[in-house]
């Protein structure tokens, strides 16, 4: 399952990024900030109105807001 | 021994470096709960426990030694010593967010590894509290290898013991030789070290989740921000008046006792039409800056500006910009200036200067006391139902029409000057927190200090420059003077111009002084219908009622539209030139800005004389 998908409040793990489908800068920030392989990981929230856009995505103790596009390059298993 | 000279602030965005600076130098550098608020380094004088002073420099946040916008590169080349002209920072203090170790130790690791004198701030250590988790300094402490002090900058917890842990980090030999290590190293040992640090662990930040499941809601979060900034221009309109009455009183009861006082003469008159009624005008907008900054600060220090980011990001995206560029294009509503040097945060090129470019568009503070005198004098006081004033209706609708056109902007640029791909959005959303009201009251006061010393610089000297070239050569007898003035004389060429939108040579008087700053314009009009009238009736009449006595509706609502668009402000085009180092893009900006005012007051003039209101 692609981490665009998972249902919101289903704790994860991403188990593998496909960094080629990002921007060079936009992978390394993701990376700084801790969305990487092997992160545990929440979708929080979801959309705006009826939109799939942006997620806000529970990593560790911190929420970070990225785009469906970012999140549909990083495969998860549900824990 | 060595001599003390110099030591940085460094660590993630949003840890608090800020405030921490503020406390340590007593200087008072902007501070706001999200991530990016200070985008350039700053430099101020901290005091040792042994009295003497060393140079602190408070630097932009950053995720690592690798940049990837603009403000990191600016941390990274200081931290390494690249910055020209200046030698790195003998200490590095490392800020972290107590409450978020296993993320803020990734970078505090490669700092450490550098070998340098490095002492580790641990702030924000109430935070955690309140979210139920116990770190313990020592253990930190014992992992890292370097001094680790428990701080609360904003409660000025923990200041004397890091200034003495700063003093004794400086004896230190440097270390040298650490190994370097990948991310994922860093990674896996700060969450093993934010582990061994954490004592007990409750509760984790119940009060944020749940404020999230409401602000961040997809139809309820919407719906709130919407109202929020409704709420503001009500509170704008309406809770300022009775100050603005007060203030108002008072410049007219200077007026009158200057009037009474001295002599009639040029210089009483100067007094009276040029300084008294022109800055007179703008000063009376005092308290409407005053409560709209007090709603921009307050939802900037509480985090909820991120989530605003959020909310709008599908909008910004659509347009071909992202929620990143949001957070610069609201700090635009207070001012373009500080909102243009904030995209400094934003990595992609394109898209920070198609957000440059749009920024004059979001309304700032100065605009305010031009939409307001108009406002106040054209329409009605009247409650349309709800409790909904009209006026603040319409001030609302400028602000509307002001972030429409931005993005339509936007979107042109995104399809032609400033073409590429797309770019996502990628942000910390930090955690809420209360509003300290002594911070909040700093910020105010800089911003009705910065209002006051505007309108007694910028303001005071064109109202001057144009009441002399009001007011010579003098008319002969039968003649007004405003005609035979100099000033009348180039405003009767540029009236041709303006003409066809409906504005009148009192406006082409305006205009041009304007020019400096938005507020001007108030101030303009102000001296000009003083100098006109001082013949006549020899009575001081209220700007508004002036206005309403020489201008259609249908001009008022054009004069509005202009403003909304026209880039009548010298910092802006200054900064512009900076930021984008040259005059290509502030040229471009004036040009189209310019372009739009034109067509819109056309445009709202010409609709407006079809529907009657000429």
């Amino acid at each position: 399952m692609t981490l665009d998908l998972l249902p919101i409040g289903q704790r994860a793990r991403i188990v593998a990024v496909d960094w080629s489908r990002l921007v060079d800068e936009e992978a390394q920030r993701l990376q700084a900030l801790g969305v990487d392989v092997g992160a545990r990981v929440a979708v929080a929230h979801r959309g705006v109105f009826s939109g799939m856009d942006p997620i806000a995505l529970t990593v560790g103790r911190m929420t970070v807001a990225l785009r469906r596009a970012h999140a549909r390059a990083m495969m998860v298993e549900a824990l | 021994m060595q001599t003390m000279r110099s030591a940085a602030l460094v660590g993630n965005p949003n840890a608090g470096k800020s405030a921490l600076f503020n406390a340590l130098t007593g200087a008072r550098q902007k501070i706001a709960n999200y991530p990016g608020v200070t985008v350039e380094r700053k430099v101020g004088r901290l005091i040792l426990p042994s009295g003497e002073p060393i140079e602190l420099t408070d630097l932009p946040g950053s995720y690592g030694l690798s940049a990837t916008s603009p403000d990191e590169e600016v941390t990274r080349k200081v931290i390494l010593g690249e910055f020209p002209g200046e030698a790195a920072p003998q200490v590095l203090v490392v800020v972290l967010d107590a409450s978020n170790l296993g993320q803020h130790l990734v970078f505090a690791q490669e700092v450490i590894a550098l070998g340098r004198p490095t002492v580790i701030a641990l702030n924000m250590i109430d935070l955690a509290e309140r979210d139920g988790l116990v770190i313990s300094p020592a253990a930190l402490e014992q992992a890292l290898g370097v001094p680790v002090i428990a701080t609360v900058a904003v409660r000025r917890r923990g200041l004397a013991e890091l200034s003495a842990a700063i003093a004794a980090a400086e004896e230190r030999p440097a270390e040298h030789g650490r190994p370097h290590t990948s991310l994922i190293e860093r990674r896996v040992t700060a969450h093993a070290i934010a582990d061994g640090a954490i004592v007990s662990e409750t509760a984790r930040h119940r009060l944020h989740a749940r404020l999230d499941r409401l602000f961040l809601h997809p139809w309820l979060g919407p719906l709130i921000l919407f109202g929020l900034l409704f709420v503001v221009f009500q509170a704008v309109f309406a809770g300022a008046a009775p100050f603005a009455a007060v203030l108002q009183a008072g410049v007219d009861w200077i007026s009158g006792e200057v009037r009474s006082n001295l002599p009639q003469g040029l210089a009483r008159d100067l007094l009276t039409d040029g300084v008294l009624a022109g800055v007179g005008s703008v000063v009376v907008f005092l308290p409407q800056i005053v409560i709209l900054f007090f709603f921009i600060l307050a939802m900037e220090a509480s985090g909820y500006m991120a989530r605003a980011a959020f909310l709008m990001d599908r909008m910004m995206a659509r347009v071909g910009l992202s929620g990143r560029s949001f957070i610069p294009l609201l700090s635009s509503f207070a001012c373009a200036v500080p909102g243009i040097m904030a995209t400094r945060s934003i990595t992609d090129p394109r898209d920070r200067l198609t957000t440059i470019l749009i920024a004059p568009l979001m309304t700032c503070s100065a605009r305010l006391p031009v939409y307001a005198v108009i406002i106040a004098a054209f329409i009605p006081n009247r409650n349309i139902g709800g409790g909904i004033g009209l006026q603040g209706l319409v001030l609302f609708v400028l602000y509307v029409i002001g972030i429409i056109g931005a993005m339509v902007v936007a979107l042109v640029l995104r399809r032609s000057v400033t073409k590429g791909a797309a770019s996502g959005f990628i942000m910390e959303l930090p955690k809420y927190q209360l509003p300290r009201a002594r911070d909040l009251g700093i910020g105010l006061y800089q911003r009705a200090w910065i209002f006051l010393r505007r309108a007694g610089t910028i303001i005071l000297t064109t109202t001057v420059v144009l009441w002399l070239l009001l007011n010579f050569p003098r008319a002969e007898p039968g003649q007004n003077q405003v005609d035979a003035s100099i000033a009348g004389k180039i405003a009767n060429g540029l009236a041709v111009v303006v003409r066809p939108i409906g504005f009148n040579r009192d406006i082409a008087l305006a205009l041009i002084p304007a020019m400096a700053a938005r507020e001007v314009a108030v101030s303009s009009l102000a001296t000009t219908y003083a100098v006109a009238d001082s013949d006549e009736t020899r009575q001081a009449t209220a700007l508004g009622d002036r206005l309403r006595a020489g201008w259609s509706l249908a001009t008022a609502l054009a004069f509005l539209a202009w403003f909304v668009f026209a880039p009548q402000c010298m910092s802006t085009i200054a900064v512009t030139r900076r930021e984008t180092n040259g005059w290509k893009w502030p040229g471009f900006m004036m040009a189209y800005l310019f372009a739009l005012a034109y067509l819109f007051a056309g445009l709202t003039y010409w609709t407006a004389v079809w529907l009657g209101l000429g």
